[in-house]
């Protein structure tokens, strides 16, 4: 009775796998509220950090941004830095797809789910860090479109929601698809997820690239105002999301019993050299012509690497994360990076850093300063911005913990559809 | 009832359904909902403030007469109860055939900026941050170099060695920050003004982003303004008093100019440097300007295409 011939009883299959959905959501929900110690300590640290965040956020919209430091003058500040970073961390998720998929790297095919793991959170922590950011969260509904008025195509805001929000849709297909599957025991088909995968590699690019021109399509500020902003956001995505990658491995390797070989993390790390060694070099173009040239468009980046006016705020940061981008680009050229050692676990911090600092602040703040009409109004975060930063990473964390240990026990075959149990019931 | 093996698993209470694993769950989950409703308890205090009318209220351009009369009503009252004045707000429409525009004589500006104090008057603009749409800039004579300007002066003017410029809205012909707004809350009118719908906005900050003047003014907080001080002659998409978390700009004062007066900070400028009217009509003061002055736009290589024009005597 229970071993019904796959071909001939497809829509019995289909069926069942309606029916077993929700045992599976119950299992994923164990999952999720089962672990060691350590795990139930990591849950709790992440959401009382979340909790802060939620707070400030809750404090913010009720006494309006004056809580923060941004102004008139510097109209946007750590949460679109922290939205600009999180954008190129999930295009950056995608640099496991190719491999796997493009060059048809067997091994790799089991991780790239990690990939499009870290894509989806990544993508919430964005959304949040706009959202966060609104003056006023109640009229999000003027956003959707038929509801609101989109203005679309002309607003490059509307362009980055469209994208962002389909790749968010995309990457909760392949992962959901590939799970269930998994977890069914089932080979998955793939007329349902690798015409999607191909699509997510696109969009990735799209993503980060609709982004850049959000600041590059603004005539009014020559600092953002570079036709090298796309792709150097593309460069520097390709580095942070595999460093990031790479550290989710190194934690899985070291929690649960799931092994692999070496080769998909070398893969990466060779993705990374050549995304880095490409960054480096468009920064220096981009630095030459504006301080050679030395025109009005150099104020914005003389600001930012040795201050102007005595106000110096960015100074620090921006050196800081030179210095962090070339210690990480080093190490990764180390023949030590490609084996599991510790070194490749600092590089991939010195990048990660790095490029938050660069992509973020660095980024955002010199567009604003000196201002359209060359004032030169400094901006630090304030505590509130902080926190609330602080519980949209925790957050976003939170929820790839909980992604990474779904996957992990479903590999493992913790979790599994018990044998014939779908067939069993219909038939009884 | 007994048959375990058809029921799903509980993966909560899985190894041991009483034991003291499941049960200090139960206490964190509960213990983990009542701090997620603590911490955004700050949020229901606002919504105290806010209601459903405002709510649900459609864009500017859709409301029927009716509804916009009853929107009117609600801020009128609103206005009466949080700051204790009664306003009138009106809907003043463009005037078919009317293209303002705006010209500043640099040579007779003295920097003293009794400008931007009528702006803040007459905009209701929040007092403590003494908020106004103008900024004037001392700039140092022999060039018009925005680096060399200083717009944070205080002393006795106007000094020698400097001239003044006044600068706010340029209502831009092609104005980046209409395009760069997601939901229409900004648009350009008939008669070539840049508007906001207050009461639409997301307070992105996107257009403030987009303007190359620093035109743009966000609502960091509740204006405050004390009841006797606010200027009862309101316009819907001008001065009224704006909500918190709101963009706002210079509107060329729609409610006067629209209903044939001259915008406030004309009025309020003691030595005539400025010229306001409508270029469709070739006898007005600012055509005759615009044609016979070597006047100059503000940043023209951006090709905004202000509508806001500067010029000196010979
Ligand atoms: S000056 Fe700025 S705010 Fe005014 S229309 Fe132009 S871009 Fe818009
Ligand atoms: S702040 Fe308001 S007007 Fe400006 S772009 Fe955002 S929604 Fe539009």
């Amino acid at each position: 009775m229970t071993s019904t011939p796959a071909a001939a009883a497809a829509p019995g299959i289909q069926r069942d796998a309606i029916r077993s959905y929700p045992g599976f959501l119950w299992k994923a929900l164990g999952v999720a509220t089962n672990g060691t110690w350590l795990f139930y300590g990591w849950m709790t640290l992440l959401t009382a950090i979340a909790l802060v965040g939620a707070n400030a956020w809750a404090v913010q919209v009720r006494d309006g941004m004056i809580v923060t430091n941004m102004s008139d003058h510097v109209s946007w500040g750590l949460y679109i830095a922290n939205f600009t970073f999180c954008v190129g961390l999930a295009a950056g998720g995608v640099m496991m797809v190719i491999p796997a998929y493009l060059y048809d790297d067997e091994e790799m095919h089991g991780l790239v789910i990690i990939g499009e793991a870290v894509a989806v959170a990544a993508i919430i922590m964005s959304t949040l860090s706009v959202v966060v950011d609104l003056g006023r969260p109640d009229r999000f509904w003027h956003l959707i479109p038929g509801i609101g008025k989109f203005n679309w195509p002309m607003s490059m805001l509307t362009w980055d929601i469209i994208v962002l929000n389909g790749y968010l849709v995309i990457n909760l297909h392949i992962v959901g698809y590939l799970l269930y599957m998994k977890y069914l025991g089932r080979k998955p088909n793939p007329n349902w997820y690798v015409p999607f995968v191909f699509l997510s590699i696109i969009w990735a690019i799209s993503i980060h690239t609709v982004t850049a021109f959000l600041y590059c399509g603004l005539g009014g500020r020559p600092f953002w105002n570079t036709s090298l902003l796309a792709p150097r956001f593309l460069a520097s995505a390709f580095v942070s999301g595999p460093a990031f990658i790479l550290l989710v491995l190194r934690v899985l390797r070291m929690t649960t019993g799931w092994q692999w070989s070496p080769r998909p993390a070398q893969t990466l790390i060779q993705i990374i050299r050549v995304a880095m060694s490409i960054n480096l070099l468009m920064l220096a173009s981009e630095l030459f012509t504006l301080f050679y040239t030395g025109s009005g468009h150099a104020a914005a980046a003389r600001y930012l690497f040795f201050g102007s006016h005595g106000a110096n705020g960015l100074v620090a940061w921006i050196w800081t994360a030179i210095a962090l981008n070339l210690i990480g680009t080093v190490l990764f050229f180390q023949p030590a990076a490609l084996e599991r050692s510790w070194l490749r676990i600092a590089a991939c911090l010195c990048c990660i850093v790095g490029i938050w600092i660069e992509k973020g602040m660095g980024l955002v703040i010199p567009g604003f300063i000196p201002s359209t009409l060359h004032e030169v109004v400094e901006y630090a975060p304030s505590m509130t911005e902080w926190k609330i930063t602080t519980g949209i990473l925790a957050f976003g964390l939170l929820v790839l913990t909980l992604l990474v240990k779904l996957i992990a026990a479903v590999e493992l075959k913790q979790i599994s559809q018990p044998k014939g149990s779908g067939t069993t019931e219909a038939q009884a | 009832m007994n048959n375990l093996n058809s029921m799903p698993e509980l993966p909560i209470l899985n190894d041991q359904p009483t034991g003291r694993r499941s049960f200090l769950k139960a206490c964190g989950a509960t213990l983990g909902l009542a701090a997620w409703a603590t911490a955004l308890r700050p949020l229901t205090e606002w919504t105290e403030d806010l209601n459903v009318d405002e709510f649900l209220q459609k864009h500017y351009r859709e409301l029927t007469a009716d509804q916009k009369q009853a929107v009117f009503k609600r801020l009128e009252a609103e206005t009466k109860e949080n700051y204790g004045a009664d306003v009138h707000i009106t809907d003043s429409q463009p005037i078919p055939g009317v293209q303002f525009a705006y010209a500043l004589n640099l040579s007779i500006c003295i920097g003293c900026r009794k400008c931007a104090e009528a702006c803040h008057i007459e905009n209701n603009h929040d007092r403590t941050t003494n908020n106004s749409y103008i900024r004037v800039f001392e700039m140092q004579m022999g060039g018009i170099d925005f680096e060399k300007g200083n717009a944070t002066y205080d002393h006795p003017v106007p000094q020698p060695g400097k001239f003044y410029m006044p600068v706010q809205c340029q209502q831009c012909e092609n104005p980046p920050c209409v395009t760069a707004c997601p939901i229409e809350a900004t648009w350009q009118e008939d008669d070539g003004i840049v508007v906001v719908d207050y009461n639409w906005c997301i307070g992105c900050r996107y257009c403030e982003a987009a303007c190359p003047y620093h035109a743009r003014r966000f609502n960091w907080e509740k204006p405050e303004i004390p009841a006797e001080e606010i200027n009862p002659q309101q316009g819907y998409l001008s001065n009224r008093i704006r909500p918190q978390g709101v963009m706002e700009k210079c509107t060329f004062c729609l409610h006067r100019t629209r209903e044939g007066r001259m915008p406030a900070c004309l009025e309020a400028c003691p030595t005539g440097a400025r010229v306001f009217g409508n270029v469709l009509d070739p006898d007005s003061e600012i055509r005759w300007v615009i044609e016979n002055k070597r006047t100059f736009v503000l940043k023209e290589e951006l090709g905004t295409k202000p509508r806001f024009y500067y010029f000196f005597d010979e």
